[in-house]
């Protein structure tokens, strides 16, 4: 029960002194743009046309989903973000933001999210929405992450989601293109997760939290790290064997997915910090890439060029 | 309360009021979209 003494603490600390821009921070809007966009390639995927508004308000659902999402995260791990030297700037860590305004901020921002998705789009993308800030929040944060080294692989699912929200946006249901999407993000995110945890490991050491690297060793990650980029790549290509994408697809995700695969073998060789933060780097240019490959794949065909 | 402390209460009031004034323009223009028969 420590680390309720330390987030009360904080909360006695941090009364009064927050500012706009810590609500603002707390919300992780840099990590918002992965989330942002892979639910507006689902979107455009999806058969079928809405009206640019509600496709802005779709947009604007999953944003503000995504960083309720956060916020409640940061309020309910403030104990041990302030401990980490990645997390202890945000501003639950410093005490800006007690960890229960945090809590009301982010449930409040989730309830409204997923209302307006319902009454603007429909119930099934709402409840898409709602599953995934549960499960980010009950399943990764408070069950899986200070227990078990799978917290990521699991708790992954709910950055899987997102594709899935906008496809169901548009469609009202969720078709097999959208559980393609959903793999290929689900099986993308333990070997970016693990190849930061490689060069964070101490702070996760420190705080206790049992993430591969710390639990397992440097060594299986890396070899983890190398088997899951092996899996991912035929997912990546499902978009194209279920004919929802094209060659041109295809062939971008060979090529990206071969960066991915050459960066991970790198990685398992080298065994250096600077080998880990390149692949995490990759990683992230990797998911745009593919995603972009998806999108334009799909204007391509629109205007007659399909491949 | 100190001047800094009215400062920053006085800072949130207004953006809670902003975005309360920009939920409910949204909620206008999706009623307008619903209506045309737009919407989905």
């Amino acid at each position: 029960m420590e680390h309720r003494q330390v987030a009360w603490e904080l909360k006695a600390a941090g009364a009064g002194v927050s500012e706009v821009r810590d609500y603002w921070a707390l919300l992780k809007p840099n990590v918002m743009s992965l989330v942002v966009f892979s639910a507006a390639v689902g979107m455009f995927l999806a058969p079928g046309g809405l009206h640019p508004l509600l496709m802005a308000v779709t947009i604007l659902c999953v944003a503000v989903a995504a960083g309720a999402a956060a916020a409640i995260n940061n309020g309910y791990d403030a104990d041990i973000d302030c401990l980490m030297a990645r997390t202890r700037r945000r501003p639950t860590a410093t005490g800006r933001i007690g960890p229960q305004d945090a809590l009301a901020f982010g449930v409040t921002l989730a309830v409204m999210s997923v209302m307006v998705m319902g009454l603007a789009l429909n119930w099934v993308a709402a409840a898409l929405l709602a599953l995934t800030v549960a499960f980010y929040v009950f399943v990764y944060t408070i069950w899986l992450k200070r227990r078990t080294p799978q917290n990521i692989v699991i708790g992954g699912a709910a950055g899987a989601f997102p594709p899935m929200i906008g496809w169901a946006a548009v469609t009202g249901e969720v078709g097999i293109a959208a559980i393609a999407l959903f793999l290929i993000i689900f099986a993308w995110t333990p070997p970016h997760f693990w190849a930061l945890s490689l060069y964070r490991r101490e702070d996760y050491a420190r705080v206790g939290v049992p993430m591969l690297p710390v639990v397992a060793g440097v060594e299986r990650t890396r070899a983890h790290i190398l088997a899951y980029t092996a899996v991912l790549l035929p997912i990546s290509l499902l978009p194209w064997g279920l004919g929802v994408a094209g060659n041109a697809y295809a062939l971008a995700a060979l090529v990206l997915g071969a960066g991915f695969l050459g960066h991970a073998v790198r990685l398992w060789r080298e065994r250096s910090e600077r080998a880990a933060m390149r692949t995490f780097r990759y990683s992230i240019v990797y998911l745009f890439g593919l995603l972009s490959a998806l999108a334009v794949d799909k204007a391509l065909s629109l205007v007659g060029l399909g491949w | 309360m100190t001047r800094e402390e009215q400062r920053r209460r006085r800072a949130k009031s207004i953006a809670i009021a902003v975005l309360l004034a920009g939920l409910a323009a949204l909620f206008y223009l999706i009623t307008i979209v619903k209506m045309s028969g737009a919407g989905a």
